[in-house]
């Protein structure tokens, strides 16, 4: 049927041979002017048989022993971040919903994690799948609603939502300390590490950045597995066409809503790495602008791929680390690399050098 | 009377946010940068003429008009671009100049808090109804509502108020029609940047200008504009009594959650009805 005819709605489902050659004159003329989600990119080739997100981490995993610990900070955030921005990318890349108010997500699960970790001392183990459980009864709930509506009005509904976190986070003295916030959350009991050969002689904050690098790689490898299932393609689907998708049977609003619950129980589980981290959970971890900074780092990487948001958590922290150093108005420079990514490279770090990268061959084929 | 006060300060400020999403579906998250500039150049007119009768009336003048040219550049320059594209670069785009606004205010006026004195013909105040009102509060009240008498009239008995009407609810159509949308875009967003530089500059007297009242303010005038109706001029002028009453009295009841309180009824609005309590729903 017309599937041959209009490849984009259903462009996830076709092969990755047909995108790479086809797809370079119809990328451009197309409505949204970015490629449609690589999934196998590259393999078969010489590049593409190398397990890169491997190497990656075991590269990250080294940090500790090589780099300095402001370095191993460093990586942490960025692994953090990483997961938060690839869980907001489900929604924003994946499924076509603009989150306004992703760090809501983020923000309870750090406080629940926080505050059983801290008022309650109860044990990492049970803390942690609590503030993915919590986090996610949220977004269903939250969700429930926001996937009612269409566009800007579920931002904006994301957007009060999140603000109604922050306003109970803020002012909630009694149990979120408000705008205190809840200091010195412990870390977890890692004891056990140090049992391993070669991690004993380490700090107990690297010990904890190669335990939540651990869990950060089993989480994206989840993730990764949710965007290529045939669950993700049709969140793909939907994100390309709803209309087309509710017509060939799928329940939209029942997918989305899906999409949300996972994607909110992910940016739970970031948060509750970075609130022990980051040694406290504040009400400021839940503010609008963060929300919007996250997207920011999804946009940089490229929202197109998988692995674009981690490319923009990196360039994003990296960014503002040297910058920072040499000027108080990263603010100015921030907006100002949005407007060179919306202007210019409007699919990314990641979008940008696939592009280049069919370019390149085109030329050595030609 | 103080969330009166409130409220028509805020109406000033989420007028000129509702115009430009009735018109151009777009939510300008530096409408609040926009105000923040205002009221720095109010600023800066009041130091510079100092010594003249009126000063301030100039100054909060030239705020507006300077907000409004600069709104002139970005939409020219830059939002024109987006039109065709995702909500979320536009969205972006705003929060970029938020960014970059913030940033550049600071640079200039530094991080320290200005304050600029009530002008002097006004700096009176009379008893009404037993309680002491200064005579500058009772005149932004009075502006409130003009504002929103003189944007219904405009855009339900002029031409061009029919343009930007028809503009709301059919682009093509319009575009179709030979009418020059481009041009309605621009007035409009020029329009709601003069407004949003005038409720700055006409906030001075009242609060102190400091780094981070775009920031605070932009959120307020969300749910102004949520509560209303975005695109309708009632529903914002009721929107904004409505918030501040929503305000003091949750200060009254309870002080901790009147935070809470406005943001939840932010939320049930759009989950009850997302086109606000006075606006249409989008086609």
């Amino acid at each position: 049927m017309s599937m041959q005819a209009t490849p984009p709605p259903l462009a996830g489902l076709g092969s990755e041979a047909d995108q790479g050659r086809g797809g370079g004159g119809s990328q451009r003329s197309a409505p949204r002017p970015l490629p449609p989600t690589p999934s196998r990119n590259g393999r078969g080739t010489l590049l593409g048989s190398i397990p890169w997100t491997l190497i990656v981490f075991l590269a990250a995993a080294t940090v500790p022993w090589i780099g300095s610990r402001y370095n191993t900070f460093l990586a942490e955030q960025i692994a953090i971040d990483a997961l938060f921005a690839v869980s907001l990318n489900l929604l924003l890349g994946t499924t076509g919903l603009v989150s306004f108010g992703h760090v809501a997500y983020f923000g309870v699960g750090a406080y629940i994690c926080g505050i059983l970790m801290k008022t309650y001392s109860l044990p990492f183990i049970i803390a942690f799948p609590a503030a993915g459980l919590g986090t996610a009864a949220f977004a269903l709930v939250s969700g429930y609603f926001c996937v009612r509506l269409i566009k800007l009005y579920f931002a904006m509904l994301t957007l009060a939502f999140s603000q109604i976190v922050w306003a109970i986070a803020y002012k909630w003295d009694a149990v979120t300390g408000g705008d205190q916030g809840l200091p010195e959350i412990p870390y977890p009991n890692l004891d056990w590490m140090s049992s391993i050969p070669g991690l004993g002689d380490l700090r107990t904050s690297d010990q904890f950045y190669l335990f939540s690098l651990a869990i950060i790689a089993v989480s994206l490898a989840v993730l990764h597995r949710i965007v290529r299932s045939p669950f993700g393609r049709v969140l793909t689907t939907i994100r390309d066409n709803p209309e087309r998708a509710a017509f060939i049977g799928v329940n939209v609003r029942a997918y989305q809503l899906a999409a949300f619950v996972i994607a909110g129980t992910f940016a739970g589980f970031a948060g509750a790495l970075y609130g022990i981290f980051s040694r406290g959970v504040f009400a400021d971890y839940v503010f609008w602008a963060k929300s919007a900074e996250v997207i920011i780092m999804t946009i940089l990487g490229g929202m197109e791929f998988f692995w674009g948001p981690p490319v923009g958590a990196a360039a994003l922290v990296w960014l503002n680390q040297q910058i920072t150093d040499v000027t108080q108005y990263w603010p100015f420079v921030l907006g100002t690399i949005l407007l060179v990514l919306l202007f210019v490279f409007p699919g990314g770090i990641v979008g940008g050098l696939y592009t280049m990268w069919i370019r390149l061959r085109g030329l050595r084929r030609a | 009377m103080g969330g009166f006060t409130t409220a028509m300060f805020l109406f000033l400020i989420a007028s000129g946010l509702s115009l430009v999403f009735g018109v151009m579906r777009v939510i300008n998250f530096a409408h609040g940068s926009f105000y923040m500039l205002g009221a720095y150049l109010a600023w800066q007119g009041v130091t510079w003429l100092q010594p003249l009768f009126g000063s301030f009336w100039i100054a909060a003048l030239f705020a507006a008009c300077v907000v409004a040219l600069l709104g002139a550049v970005v939409e020219r320059l830059f939002f024109r671009s987006l039109y065709g594209r995702d909500e979320l670069y536009q969205l972006l785009f705003t929060y970029a100049l938020v960014l970059i606004l913030g940033d550049a205010a600071k640079f200039i006026w530094g991080v320290g808090q200005l304050s600029v004195s009530v002008p002097p013909e006004l700096s009176g105040s009379i008893e009404i109804f037993g309680s002491v009102q200064p005579l500058y509060n009772l005149l932004i009240m009075a502006i409130g509502p003009a504002i929103a008498f003189l944007g219904w009239l405009v855009l339900n008995r002029t031409a061009l108020g029919r343009m930007v009407r028809a503009a709301q609810m059919d682009r093509e159509m319009l575009d179709a029609l030979g009418a020059n949308v481009g041009t309605v875009y621009t007035g409009m967003f020029v329009f709601s940047a003069f407004l949003a530089g005038l409720s700055g500059a006409l906030v001075t007297p009242i609060q102190s200008i400091v780094p981070g009242m775009d920031v605070l303010i932009i959120v307020q005038a969300f749910i102004v504009v949520v509560i209303g109706g975005m695109g309708s001029i009632w529903g914002t002028f009721w929107g904004s009594v409505i918030y501040g009453q929503v305000l003091s009295f949750g200060i009254l009841i309870f002080p901790s959650f009147s935070l809470f309180s406005v943001f939840a009824l932010m939320a049930v609005i759009l989950i009850v009805r997302p086109w606000g309590l006075f606006g249409r729903p989008l086609t």
